[in-house]
């Protein structure tokens, strides 16, 4: 795996950009390449991180204006293909506003920003992303969000239940989030959108290493 | 070509909670307003534009409104077209 190599998209107002190259290649050694959104050319990728920040300034709505960029209009054939997207915190955002995945993320449920670490079960093994055994996991993961209340129509939910695309469920929903949903994955698994920042979480010395693991399983075929 | 102002409605659908909406209606009601039922906010978007005619300006709007003012999994929309 040593040419494997992770596009990290910066959009205008990204900010998790380089926590996310940090992470990838301080505590994985795994290669990033920074991915600016007008890029289209996702040739020289294995697997692409969005990742969280305020894309655009979240004007209008959070994602709306970064799902018309050049490079996400490069992802449909790039997921497609089957290779992995990763779509932390405004990531998941744009991955719901461009269709990637469904429902939407919208104002936190107390109209605070949440900054915190919360606990969360995994719910779904689809896509290889989360470390789960036979036993019932839980991890803990740092989230910080102001528009992360999951939602989505009943039939949605029936489905994303149905078809286990939920991966992550809040253990003490922070944020009224539908079913306490933190996390979900397209149908084929290769797409992953979470609200918690799993690249802030790899290393003991600023609070624990649950993220590792999604991080790593970014280079899974 | 003709040109139109468009003012279009962005609103939460009824079935989801609009946080800040409640919190307004929470300070209403400190100020002393009485009789507030419910209290939801939107988003109103000014548009002026041009086009062949009403129909053709509408297939814009429409689009727009679809595509990238609402998003339909949590918001409707609606708006009104005025001939300049």
């Amino acid at each position: 795996m040593e040419n494997f190599t992770v596009g990290v998209v910066v959009f205008p107002g990204s900010n998790c950009d380089r926590d996310v190259s940090w992470a990838l290649e301080g505590c994985l050694d795994i290669r990033t390449k920074y991915l600016w959104h007008e890029s289209s050319d996702l040739s020289d990728v294995d697997a692409i991180v969005l990742p969280g920040g305020f894309s655009y300034g979240d004007y209008l709505r959070c994602g709306a204006i970064a799902r018309f960029s050049p490079l996400i209009n490069a992802l449909d054939e790039f997921v497609k293909s089957g290779k992995r997207v990763l779509g932390i915190c405004n990531g998941f955002q744009i991955l719901t506003e461009s269709g990637f995945l469904p429902g939407a993320l919208t104002t936190n449920k107390n109209l605070n920003f949440i900054c915190d670490d919360v606990e969360l079960d995994i719910v779904s093994s689809k896509g290889g992303w989360f470390n789960n055994g036979d036993e019932k996991q839980t991890i803990k993961l740092p989230i910080a969000h102001g528009e992360g209340r999951y939602h989505c129509d009943s039939d949605t939910l029936k489905k994303l239940v149905d078809n286990e695309l939920i991966a992550l469920r809040y253990k003490n929903n922070p944020n009224g989030s539908s079913f306490d949903i933190a996390g979900i994955t397209n149908e084929k698994g290769n797409v992953l959108g979470l609200m918690p920042h799993p690249e802030r979480a790899c290393d003991e010395t600023i609070g624990g290493t649950d993220g590792l693991f999604t991080l790593k399983s970014l280079i899974l075929k | 070509m003709d040109q139109f102002a468009v003012k279009v409605f962005v609103r939460l659908r009824p079935s989801v909670l609009d946080p800040a909406g409640e919190a307004t209606k929470s300070a209403s009601i400190k100020l002393g307003a009485e009789g507030i039922k419910s209290l939801r906010i939107g988003k109103m978007i000014e548009v002026k534009i041009e086009g062949n005619g009403e129909d053709e300006v509408r297939g814009k709007i429409d689009l727009l409104c679809d595509r990238l003012f609402a998003n339909t999994v949590i918001e409707d929309y609606e708006y009104s077209l005025e001939k300049l």
